[in-house]
């Protein structure tokens, strides 16, 4: 974990409720993706945790839906406003069992992690397909940015508005190798349920501190008590308990 | 130079600034980010006799300039506690640990007690009677001057080493029952724990934590815990560990001047795990600006006239 001060350099919408800021700033903190930070905002007490989509060696870029009004007050932020910022939090995905073929499933706000996930699994010479899955249309984003990374896209909305209908259990492929999901909990319980390989989900919890010293997230598995915030976000299938 | 030192119970701190118990877990897991050394002493999370898996999720809700927590006593049991724990902190920490105890009956509190008191790594006991009484009706332990006194000595009984009884500010008198804690043996107090709040979530029209209710911290609570400090000084002759929203040096020094002989930093450091730290740095400035060179002098010392 890192704290630091760092900068908007820019956000934009990407879709409905949905927007991308870039944030510059030092990233060393980061080991995985699928890590998360955690931003302390004028006027809320709590620090908002938002997964990473992706990070480079200058800063990192968070995609969040704008679901409350702390997310409002960070899209409506002007570039260069400071930010304090707690860093590399969370365990991450393993990018070490993926196999050549993973599957990375993604829903709503669940899409954004699994983007510096596919870029890590590519650079290790692996070919993930991904299906990104939202409730319609105008919510849809990622699509073709998963795309340029030459990743098989799958596009299902649940009315049938873009791509194809249904859930994502609805387009599962065959002969994948592993799965990765991240999404709203009956979307991972879902994919939990009809998967065939082993795999790693990331779960979303109601978060004090975020880096595993108020005990606000713990969650049950197989192997005790876990705390989402520093165990997780991200857990192993066989670990899962629903 | 300036002098931070105090002394609770006897016990010499370096400095008066604790992380809260239940907001720094057993101390060991954040001596990557700082020397633990520096700290005044650590308070571990509250301990039960018996592991305990918490409240369900949600346990954490938002307030204004605070925070709503239902995390429900999460521990893994005393004998975990003492066995891995306080052994895995004494590696990486030197200073005075401070272990808060939890209960549902008075012989539970006790038994827990005397296992904390045996434990060489462990310096003072903080008892924490805001539990409810499972055979009192669920009645907090700390909501009543007798049933305050009644475990208290049970506890003293059990245990030699420092008993600091920890108050809960959901009460008529904080001052009936702080005398009453004296009364029975405690060597010192330490307030407030979090009061009793809530929210609802007005989409879904249901409370937002899956326990209904919780205990509210951070800087909203801090002017009514630093009044109950005060009142609490006036009452006893023991001294007072004071808590309740202390962000930075000057609410540490408020806090001192209110009667507390020391501070615990709970919700600040959960926003920003840097806080105790940052409030400790803070003091010496702060003093050399207030003209004091001994920080113990502070302690109590806005009732001179009152």
């Amino acid at each position: 974990m890192n704290k630091g001060i760092y900068s908007i350099e820019n956000t934009r919408q990407l879709a409905k409720n949905t927007f991308l800021t870039r944030l510059a700033g030092d990233t060393s903190a980061f080991c995985a993706p699928g890590q998360f930070i955690n931003i302390a905002l004028d006027g809320f007490f709590l620090r908002r945790p938002l997964s990473v989509c992706d990070w480079d060696g200058e800063g990192l870029t968070v995609i969040y839906k704008t679901v409350g009004k702390g997310t409002k007050a960070l899209a409506n932020l002007p570039a260069g406003t400071k930010l304090d910022v707690l860093t590399g939090l969370g365990n991450g995905f393993s990018v070490e069992t993926s196999g050549l073929r993973p599957l990375l499933i993604g829903g709503g706000a669940g899409v954004p992690p699994l983007y510096g996930l596919a870029k890590r699994l590519i650079g290790k010479g692996a070919r993930p397909v991904v299906i990104l899955g939202f409730n319609t249309a105008e919510e849809v984003f990622f699509e073709k940015e998963f795309a340029a990374l030459d990743c098989d896209v799958t596009v299902a909305t649940v009315d049938g508005s873009y791509g194809k209908k249904g859930l994502v259990t609805d387009v599962l492929p065959q002969g994948t190798t592993y799965f990765y999901a991240c999404g709203p909990e009956p979307m991972l319980k879902a994919v939990y349920d009809r998967a065939d390989t082993s795999g790693q989900l990331s779960f979303e919890r109601r978060m004090g501190c975020g880096f595993g010293a108020c005990m606000g997230c713990t969650c049950r598995t197989k192997y005790g008590a876990k705390l989402i915030c520093k165990d997780g976000p991200v857990l192993e299938k066989e670990a899962v308990v629903w | 130079m300036v002098d931070l030192s105090v002394s609770l119970g006897g016990i010499r701190l370096q400095n008066p600034v604790i992380p809260a118990s239940g907001t720094f877990g057993f101390g060991h897991e954040f001596a990557s980010y700082y020397d633990l050394n520096r700290l005044g002493a650590v308070c571990l999370k509250g301990t039960t006799l018996h592991p305990r898996f918490g409240n369900e999720t949600p346990r954490i809700a938002e307030a204004p300039a605070g925070m709503i927590n239902a995390v429900g006593l999460q521990n893994p049991g005393v004998d975990a506690v003492l066995q891995k724990e306080v052994p895995a902190l004494r590696k990486v920490y030197a200073g005075p640990v401070i272990a808060n105890i939890g209960g549902f009956s008075v012989e539970e509190y006790a038994a827990c007690c005397e296992k904390a008191d045996r434990c060489p790594g462990i310096d003072i006991i903080e008892l924490n009677i805001s539990c409810p009484n499972v055979h009192g009706g669920g009645m907090s332990f700390g909501a009543s001057a007798k049933d305050a006194e009644t475990v208290v000595k049970a506890v003293r009984k059990a245990c030699r080493k420092p008993l600091f009884v920890k108050l809960s500010p959901n009460v008529t008198d904080i001052a009936e029952i702080a005398r009453a804690c004296e009364a029975a043996g405690a060597d010192g107090i330490s307030l407030i724990n979090t009061l009793l709040a809530m929210r609802i979530d007005i989409t879904k029209r249901k409370p937002v934590l899956a326990n209904v209710t919780g205990g509210l911290s951070g800087p909203a609570v801090f002017p009514v815990a630093l009044r109950m400090v005060w009142q609490v000084y006036k009452a006893v002759n023991i001294p007072i560990m004071g808590m309740g929203g202390v962000s930075c040096a000057e609410d540490a020094v408020e806090m001192l001047l209110a009667g507390a002989t020391a501070v615990q930093v709970g919700a600040a450091g959960l926003k920003n795990p840097f806080a105790c730290l940052e409030i400790i740095d803070g003091l010496p400035p702060l003093m050399e600006k207030l003209g004091v060179t001994k920080l113990s002098d502070l302690v109590g010392a806005a009732h001179q006239s009152y």
